[in-house]
């Protein structure tokens, strides 16, 4: 089959249901946490261990090299506390 | 290859405010699809948790043009897709099927293994997260031996299909196996199959707290355990040659495995078999052979070898 638009433009159009991305499309998910990610700025190496494997991306970088966390919209599952190599990062009670 | 997570892109793959649970394994894998191939990807998504991930319209927790599709038609409608893409000049799109254990080993199998033996021009991803979650839980044929559902109330009586062994006999070009616990293992494999052309599979374990039944702080390390005890090895299948991931090649000697009890104890839906250790021998007896299976593939496909000789002369 040949390369370039063989297909032309249909006569008739049906609407889809569209969505777009953007934040917050079930609300503020920091709103459903028990418990909250807090960093220690000193322990921290910036290794991005926990920005990888958030699963939320909810983990920022900040302009030092290092991370916050971002508590709008964090869960508080406690992966970046689980995965961080130098303890610096600690789950702590909201309720 | 090594992957510097400081240039891996700092883009929202994943909108923060999606409807996933707490330490969700799919979100996790969307993202590093996304870190791997870019923005030049359209996900082809049956219904499954990653349906419902995406959140309320006219909003979507996901950062990817996305066709939502029934579950027997994933594979053909990414054909379908693709093909469309070529006729309009595009070749350079890649088409991404992410679909749960259950929409590819079960109600999509066989678009799947149409696919597949047409060699269309697709990524297909298995996120495993071994049971039908987005319907609260139920055994799907990737369930492990052992493992409560809702539908295996004493745990499963058979063992898990292997669909990846299932896509090497379809001859394709590239299948792998990957795990949300190394994820850059997993771009990496990403990005290598995003440059064959032909049919490519990944299947991606994904550990699920809610359905697996452990704390969602341990999605990554319940993902590597499955990896160092030996019951998820980790390989590659390119172009007739079988190699072992790098990070998987050391738990081919077993005693360099850590113990499954580690594992399992982890996770509630083992509960009931914890202190039934004729039932941990039959997971045990299960991993041995799995490393048997992967050491004949591996004699059979070795690189510069008559390629698959000794398989396929026996089948
Ligand atoms: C033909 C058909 N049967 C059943 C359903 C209901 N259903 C929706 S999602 C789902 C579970 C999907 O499980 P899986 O593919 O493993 O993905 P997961 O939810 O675990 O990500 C089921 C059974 C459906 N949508 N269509
Ligand atoms: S994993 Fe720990 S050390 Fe690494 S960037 Fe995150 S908080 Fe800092
Ligand atoms: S607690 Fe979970 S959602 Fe919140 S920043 Fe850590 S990994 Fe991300
Ligand atoms: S049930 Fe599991 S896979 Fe589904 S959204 Fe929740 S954590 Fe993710």
């Amino acid at each position: 089959m040949g390369k370039g638009p063989i297909l032309q433009a249909p006569e008739t159009f049906f609407i889809a249901p569209l969505s777009r991305p953007a934040p917050g499309s079930v609300g503020k998910t920091g709103s459903w946490r028990t418990s909250k990610p807090v960093v220690y700025e000193d322990k921290c190496t910036g290794c991005m261990l926990c920005w990888l494997y958030c699963p939320e991306n909810t983990i920022l970088k900040t302009s030092n090299g290092k991370v916050a966390i971002d508590y709008d919209y964090c869960k508080g599952c406690g992966v970046c506390a689980a995965v961080c190599p130098f303890e610096a990062i600690d789950m702590v009670s909201e309720v | 290859m090594v992957i510097n997570l400081r240039k891996l892109p700092d883009k929202k793959y994943i909108m923060p405010g999606n409807a996933a649970c707490p330490g969700c394994p799919e979100t996790m894998g969307l993202r590093y699809v996304k870190m791997a191939l870019g923005d030049n990807v359209v996900l082809v998504i049956p219904a499954g948790c990653s349906s419902v991930i995406q959140g309320i319209s006219p909003y979507s927790g996901i950062n990817a043009p996305i066709l939502n599709i029934v579950f027997a038609a994933a594979a053909s409608a990414a054909t379908g897709m693709k093909a469309a893409f070529e006729a309009m000049g595009k070749d350079d799109v890649h088409v991404v099927v992410w679909a749960g254990d259950g929409g590819t080993g079960d109600i999509g199998f066989q678009a799947l293994s149409g696919a597949a033996e047409r060699d269309e021009d697709i990524i297909y991803i298995c996120v495993d997260n071994e049971a039908y979650m987005n319907t609260g839980i139920q055994r799907s044929s990737l369930t492990p031996y052992g493992a409560w559902t809702t539908t295996t109330w004493k745990g499963k009586k058979e063992h898990k299909k292997n669909i990846p062994m299932i896509l090497i006999s379809h001859g394709v070009k590239y299948v792998a196996t990957a795990s949300v616990g190394y994820p850059t293992d997993f771009i990496e494999k990403l990005q290598r199959a995003s440059k064959i052309k032909g049919f490519r599979y990944i299947h991606l374990l994904a550990p699920c707290p809610v359905g697996w039944r452990f704390d969602p702080a341990l999605t990554a390390k319940v993902a590597q355990l499955a990896v160092e005890t030996g019951l998820f090895p980790l390989y590659e299948y390119i172009n007739g040659e079988f190699k072992l991931s790098p990070i998987a090649k050391r738990y081919k000697d077993p005693s360099k495995r850590k113990p499954i009890i580690e594992y399992l104890k982890l996770q509630g839906r083992y509960r009931h078999l914890l202190d039934k250790p004729e039932e941990i021998k039959k997971i045990e007896e299960y991993i041995e052979n799995t490393w048997k299976l992967i050491e004949t593939l591996e004699e059979s496909f070795a690189p510069g070898k008559d390629r698959g000789k000794k398989i396929f002369d026996a089948l």
